[in-house]
């Protein structure tokens, strides 16, 4: 019985995959025109890396083969493996339990645990540092009862781990929670129906239909390891992006940083070919007919404790400790007599900044999504997978090359908001690209034809019928976009019209000097501005059936 | 009707995003852009604000400041190259100096006299303009001066055991290790290091704390810059028990990190930059 069920489920799978794969229909102007022109916009840093790399001479083969660089290299790949594989460990049951089941406060549980995403990566390795730290608070806590001398070793790779997943598990966390927003109940009803127990359903039918999600927000968490700079520096782990900071912090040496950075090129490119090839041509609407409807919502039970319990490690551990430590700050500093200001004009810019940041990219995904998905051949999927390829360039090489291009060529933008904003849409394009690209693959392309057969145009048909159905996908990619950009660094600081501060570049000038109680008042600040907008992105769920 | 609203409303959005950005814009620079100073510094805010807050009050010369780290600033520089909107760079370290001279311009003698030769450009494009002393801050009621080693290396010795405080996060700590190696050599560096480790010392996140620790008897001796104690004395009076010791046999733990600045060769402003390091150097400050 069991094997029949799963042969027709696989068959109606393989028909909507020929269905698609044999003719890729021509895609219109509107969509082509603007995808190329933003793609060749967010190349300009690769092409500012081959120029400068060109002008280095034959050492950089030296420099590049040297067994050192190798042994970055290792390095480097081992750690985008395990945060990787760790942030997939921690996502999967997250997204399931906080959008699936009767976990107790479930709202509340999502919202917190996607909330690390808004934490700077810098902030994250100082109080990981001042937390865990050999003699850190928590070995001052144990000292008393315990005796402890000192704690094991957090720096290097144990270190970098816990805080590089720390602040990109979210990506993963938010691409699976709207992807079992967008699943069609009805398979796994059917699936349980016929006798399916919920291990077998959720392997066979759950698991192959969050593909994309899964795929999608791995690739996030994948790159933004490669150019994570903060955590790493913090916790002494050498990767690649160290490494070209290195160079630009011991002797100044754009030619080095410019070939390290091609290594990180080939590296990201690398990845989104193991990721393409993961890509099926399957389908992830529904072609029936029959109405749309929402999951039922699965009883934990007895696993209601130690799921409850899962919950609030993770949070404590990337949420609840990090902001320990600011509070700790801010109170010692205040008693110590440091006067503290709340930096609300930081504030407003940053938000101010960051909302045209999530809007100019938001819009700027729509084509790249809509050609990649829909017009899904070879080159219709190349725009897409441009975009990504700047995701794993630090964030200071961007900002150099726009610096580069910039003062050079745009000199009436240069260090204003507009190019600031470009650099932001380089910088988060991927985050609203994919989950733009999510949801539209979640959408029958058969409303579109109807729309198209009964009269509309091409453009009609975008506005009217495409773009109000993926607005779940087009405002969740805003709202990363607006998440990200309220904490970036480098490019802000070089990039901003001169004397603009934001929260991020207030945290950055108190660290500097140390000033640890002035940094942590803007940081919290800018935690708990940020998590108005993650609580409106997480909580704009469906009702459940219970 | 109610599909477009969506469309629509993100419109006006950015449309009134775009008015509001229009209208944050500094009243479009109706002053004359050579009437202000762009000066881009390495030097953190907090140490540098005050002075350049000074120097507008005092010579009517408007000041606008870009901060960052200095290498990532002096890469900046590289880049934008003959269009630097820069005037003036003000930097940490004599290093991203350094690396940016060939678009410095030579200093005039007025500026670079003032300043011995250790301390500026042999060829004369930027001068050094503050320095930072390491130092050994000491708490007058547990020792007397007397009692303090010639050189920070003797603070390895076991009878400082659990006296020590130091911020091994701190910049100028990291660049006293970088004098230790190049004075020392790296493995008197690791032995002082493991040494200073092995007694104990508590840590302390800034130069700050450590001379506050000091005072409060915490700690019997800490390593900071020198000017943090001053700060101190004038908050909490003469009375404070602590004191600056420089170690009378040199030696790293008494260097000077010099942090300097310079002028652009392409810069429009040359006459307000030359007055700007004119007034940084002189002693009214």
């Amino acid at each position: 019985m069991g094997v029949v069920i799963g042969k027709t489920l696989s068959l109606i799978g393989r028909l909507g995959r020929a269905g698609q794969g044999t003719h890729i229909p021509r895609p219109p102007v509107i969509i082509w025109l603007p995808a190329v022109f933003i793609a060749l916009g967010v190349l300009l840093p690769q092409a500012y890396l081959v120029l400068r790399a060109l002008g280095a001479g034959g050492e950089i083969w030296e420099l590049l083969f040297r067994t050192r660089t190798l042994a970055i290299l290792g390095r480097t790949v081992a750690l985008v493996i395990a945060v990787t594989a760790v942030s997939l460990a921690i996502s999967l049951p997250l997204a399931w339990l906080t959008t699936r089941t009767d976990l107790p406060l479930r709202r509340v549980w999502s919202v917190l645990t996607a909330l690390p995403l808004v934490i700077p990566s810098y902030v994250a390795g100082f109080t990981v540092v001042a937390a865990l730290g050999p003699r850190g608070i928590l070995q001052q806590l144990l000292a008393e009862p315990f005796g402890l001398e000192r704690l094991p070793e957090i720096y290097g790779f144990p270190g970098a781990l816990l805080t590089v997943t720390a602040v990109s598990y979210p990506y993963l966390l938010l691409a699976l929670q709207a992807a079992f927003h967008g699943l069609d109940p009805c398979l796994e009803e059917a699936s349980h129906s016929l006798g399916y127990g919920s291990w077998d359903t959720f392997r066979r039918i759950t698991l192959p239909q969050l593909r994309p999600a899964l795929a999608a927000g791995s690739l996030l968490v994948a790159l933004y390891t490669l150019r994570d700079f903060g955590g790493v520096s913090l916790l002494r782990y050498e990767t690649f992006t160290w490494a070209i900071y290195i160079q630009y912090q011991t002797s100044i040496d754009r030619m080095s940083a410019a070939a390290l950075s091609l290594v990180l090129v080939a590296l990201a490119v690398t990845i989104l070919l193991i990721e393409t090839r993961t890509q099926s041509r399957a389908r992830y609407y529904r072609s029936t007919v029959g109405v749309v409807h929402l999951p039922t919502q699965r009883q934990l039970g007895r696993w209601r404790w130690p799921a409850l319990g899962f919950c609030v490690s993770v949070v404590l551990l990337t949420l609840a400790m990090p902001m320990a430590i600011l509070v700790y700050w801010t109170t010692s500093g205040m008693s110590a007599g440091e006067s503290l200001r709340l930096a609300w004009g930081s504030a407003l810019n940053s938000a101010y900044v960051s909302g045209l940041a999530a809007a100019i990219t938001a819009v700027a995904a729509l084509p790249i999504a809509i050609l990649a998905v829909r017009y899904a051949g070879k080159s219709g999927r190349l725009p897409e997978r441009v975009t990504y390829v700047g995701f794993a360039l630090p964030g200071i090489v961007i900002a150099l090359a726009l610096v580069f291009f910039g003062a050079n060529y745009a000199t009436p933008i240069y260090q204003t908001l507009g190019i600031l904003l470009f650099a932001y849409l380089i910088l988060f394009l991927p985050q609203a690209v994919g989950s733009t690209r999510t949801s539209l693959l979640q959408i029958s392309p058969h409303v579109e034809e109807a729309a198209r057969s009964l009269g509309r145009s091409v453009r009609q048909t975008l506005i009217t019928v495409t773009l109000p159905l993926v607005r779940p996908g087009v405002l969740a990619g805003a709202a990363l976009v607006f998440l990200t950009t309220m904490k970036e660094l480098p490019a802000t600081l070089l990039l901003s019209p001169i004397g603009f501060k934001t929260l991020a570049t207030s945290v950055w000038s108190a660290t500097s000097e140390s000033l640890f109680a002035q940094a942590a008042v803007p940081a919290l600040l800018l935690i708990v501005l940020s998590s108005i907008p993650m609580a409106l992105l997480v909580t704009r769920q469906p009702k459940e059936i219970s | 009707m109610h599909r477009n609203k969506w469309i629509y409303s993100l419109a006006s959005l950015m449309l009134a995003a775009t008015l509001i950005f229009g209208a944050c814009t500094p009243a479009a620079e109706t002053t004359p852009k050579k009437q202000t100073l762009t000066v881009y510094s390495g030097r953190s805010e907090a140490l540098v604000k005050p002075i350049i807050a000074e120097f507008s009050k005092s010579t009517g010369i408007k000041v606008q400041v870009r901060y960052a780290g200095t290498s990532e600033m002096a890469a900046t520089i590289l880049e934008e190259g003959k269009n630097s909107p820069a005037d003036v760079f003000f930097a940490q370290d004599p290093g991203g100096l350094g690396a940016v001279e060939s678009l410095l311009m030579p200093l005039p003698d007025s500026i670079s006299n003032q300043v011995s030769p250790q301390f500026r450009s042999s060829n004369g494009t930027w001068v050094g303009i503050s320095g930072r002393a390491r130092v050994v801050v000491y708490n007058t009621q547990k020792l007397k001066e007397s009692d303090l080693p010639d050189d920070i290396w003797d603070f390895t010795d076991p009878k400082w055991k659990g006296r020590i405080g130091w911020a091994p996060t701190n910049a100028s700590f990291q660049a006293m290790v970088t004098a230790m190696r190049v004075l020392w050599g790296q493995e008197k560096t690791r032995q002082w290091l493991t040494g200073i480790q092995a007694n104990n010392p508590k840590v302390y996140p800034n130069n700050t704390a450590q001379v506050n620790a000091v005072g409060a008897g915490e700690v019997d001796v800490a390593m900071p810059n020198h000017y943090y104690l001053y700060g101190i004395l004038r908050d909490k009076g003469e009375s404070f028990p602590a004191r600056n010791y420089y170690p009378r046999g040199g030696g790293p733990g008494a260097v000077i990190l010099v942090a300097g600045a310079g002028i652009l060769e392409t810069s429009q402003n040359k006459d307000a930059a030359t007055r700007f390091l004119e007034f940084m150097l002189s002693r009214t400050r």
